[in-house]
């Protein structure tokens, strides 16, 4: 046991009774980062009667599941659960931490790194190891935090050079999840709740919540718009299209800020990151964070009246040309071959 | 019973409308060309301070951290109807990330004082990072209830908001003061006041800086940021390897054939 206390922590996100699938994807992040810095993969629980969940994540290479069980935490809650996390932060002082870029990550993250004075990357496309040299210092083995910024018109790789904690929040379906076929032999620890006069400042008087009705992440064709549609009811032909062959309906950042398609249905750094058979984007310039969110798709069709389209540099089949032209041609197209 | 707000507002590069000319001819983004614009979400938070001055009384205070020129907002700040206004200003705040901004604007706030309520949008255009807001009600010891979209209920020193979850929503009933970022779906901004336009055009806001805030500079600006970019490469597309498909019949159908062959269809 001569590891450096290089540990990686997972905030571990619950999903009615599992695990949210981020989390999932982000222990199999982790666990291939841990190797990189000879460091111990972690997951971290808050919740009630979290046994089972605690077990599930050593199927995803965590070696220690830190778990903080109380009926009082049965359902997240920004005050105790920021404040027992940085409580946990302070103690153990992990090297990484990450957590996923949902509502509930987004709510705890800044919290726990303002109150342990960590840097937060939030949205990143893309986790490394490696040595920096940065302002003539040498920083072995650093987290490199990638993601667009400033419009997606650029990729920053940012650091956390003099902080001993390193934390980022990745949204969910860009990291691979690898589930092990052997768990690794992994061990609980439990932590004590002790209940605090502020974590009860805010009641949670209702909630509710189903599942997302639009699983894009799972739909093997996605047929996606853009503002280059023009309007809600130019939508109507790409719906069109997405029901005859068996897609579903997508629409980039732009599309969804005009009002021309629902915000679940955004694809994107700020929206789901997919990898479908097909995917089909009409008039869709394509933004980087547009593409970061498509752009491992099996095959990809653009449509775009624009030569210099950027969508164009990452697609399969490039179709130059007016979109309310082609989408009705491509809809005849696919009519006959089914005759 | 009336209730005091502190707006936190940003102005951005209006990075939803980048076009030919912003570009450089390297392809990088040239900043100065790109105009600047009120941050969507923090429009509608001061929406909704509004409307609880509107409703309860009390009074709006406009606050922003940025380079002087940053006072053209807090001036459109006024003409919808805030009562005050903040420039934060000092070349020593520069190059923040979002913990060093939190830092400072918790000390702005601690400074105004008297307030109930602390309202800022859920996240900037420019960064979308989400941060500043938690981060600055940890600092000030705040509850915090992000994503919010509804204001419910004032009473009795408590405030009752209904907020965006997975999937849903929840409603939740806070102790003020507390702080709240505001999704956009919240409310639609009121257009400037007319009169207020007449009254404000020539308004030079006053201007907090280092001196006159009780900030340890060591955790101000690009200094007392964790964070720092290491690179940054701007996009440049490589010419992938696609395939034109005419946009003929006889292109389509042939597209289609292949996408068959490849057993993505069907």
């Amino acid at each position: 046991m001569n590891k450096l206390p290089h540990e990686i922590w997972v905030y571990i996100e619950k999903k009615q009774n599992r695990i949210a699938d981020v989390s999932l994807e982000l222990l199999s992040k982790g666990r291939k980062l841990a190797d990189k810095l000879n460091g111990t993969l972690k997951s971290v629980i808050i919740g009630d009667d979290l046994e089972g969940l605690a077990k599930e994540t050593f199927y995803y290479g965590a070696e220690e599941a830190i778990v903080v069980e109380h009926t009082d935490l049965k359902e997240y809650k920004t005050m105790p659960y920021s404040r027992v996390f940085s409580e946990l932060v302070k103690k153990h002082q992990p090297r990484i931490v990450l957590f996923g870029a949902t509502f509930v990550g987004r709510d705890i993250a800044p919290r726990v790194a303002s109150n342990t004075l960590s840097g937060l990357t939030a949205d990143c496309t893309d986790l490394q190891i490696s040595n920096v040299s940065y302002m003539k210092k040498e920083y072995p083995k650093l987290l490199l935090q990638i993601r667009p910024a400033f419009g997606g018109n650029i990729v920053a790789t940012i650091i956390t050079p003099d902080n001993p904690v390193q934390m980022a929040s990745v949204r969910e379906g860009v990291m691979q999840m690898v589930r092990l076929a052997k768990p690794v032999n992994g061990k609980i620890s439990k932590v004590p709740y002790r209940a605090e006069e502020i974590d009860k400042v805010i009641e949670i008087i209702e909630r509710h919540q189903e599942e997302c009705k639009v699983n894009l992440k799972c739909a093997p064709i996605i047929v996606a718009g853009g503002y280059g549609m023009g309007s809600k009811e130019n939508f109507k032909l790409l719906k069109e299209l997405a029901d005859l062959i068996g897609g579903e309906l997508a629409g980039s950042r732009a599309a969804v800020d005009a009002g021309f398609v629902e915000h679940e249905r955004q694809v994107g750094q700020t929206g789901v990151t997919v990898r479908p058979k097909l995917y089909i984007a009409a008039g869709i310039s394509g933004a980087i964070q547009h593409r970061a969110g498509m752009d491992e798709s099996n095959k990809i069709i653009a449509i775009n009246s624009d030569p210099d389209a950027p969508i164009f540099g990452v697609c399969h089949y490039k179709i130059l040309g007016n979109v309310m032209d082609i989408i009705p041609a491509l809809i005849e197209a696919y009519k006959n071959k089914l005759k | 019973m009336t209730y005091n707000s502190i707006v936190l507002v940003k102005q951005v590069p209006d990075t939803a409308n980048i076009s030919g000319d912003v570009m450089k001819p390297d392809g990088t983004v040239n900043r100065a060309k790109l105009p600047a614009i009120f941050n969507p979400e923090d429009k509608v938070a001061l929406e909704l301070a509004l409307q609880v001055k509107d409703q309860y009384g009390g009074k709006v205070t406009a606050v922003t951290m940025g380079p002087p020129k940053a006072a053209e907002l807090l001036k459109e700040c006024l003409y919808m109807g805030a009562d005050d206004v903040v420039l934060v200003t000092d070349h020593k705040f520069a190059g923040a990330d979002t913990l060093a901004t939190s830092y400072v604007l918790n000390k702005v706030i601690e400074k105004i004082g008297n307030y109930d309520i602390v309202f800022a949008g859920r996240q900037a255009i420019d960064g979308d990072t989400a941060q500043v807001g938690p981060q600055t009600a940890e600092k000030l010891g705040l509850p915090q209830i992000t994503y919010a979209e509804k204001i419910l209920e004032l009473n009795n020193g408590k405030i009752k908001v209904q907020r965006l979850i997975d999937g849903g929503y929840e409603i939740l009933v806070s102790k003020l003061p507390a702080l709240l970022t505001v999704v956009k779906e919240a409310s639609v901004p009121r257009p400037f006041g007319a009169k207020r336009v007449m009254a404000f055009k020539n308004y030079i806001p006053r201007q907090l800086t280092t001196k006159d805030l009780d900030v340890d500079l060591e955790r101000c600006g690009l200094f007392g940021s964790p964070t720092k970019v290491h690179n940054i490469e701007s996009v440049v597309l490589s010419a992938g390897d696609h395939e034109n498909i005419e946009p003929t019949k006889e292109g389509l159908g042939q597209l289609i054939d292949k996408l068959m062959n490849d057993h993505i269809f069907g």
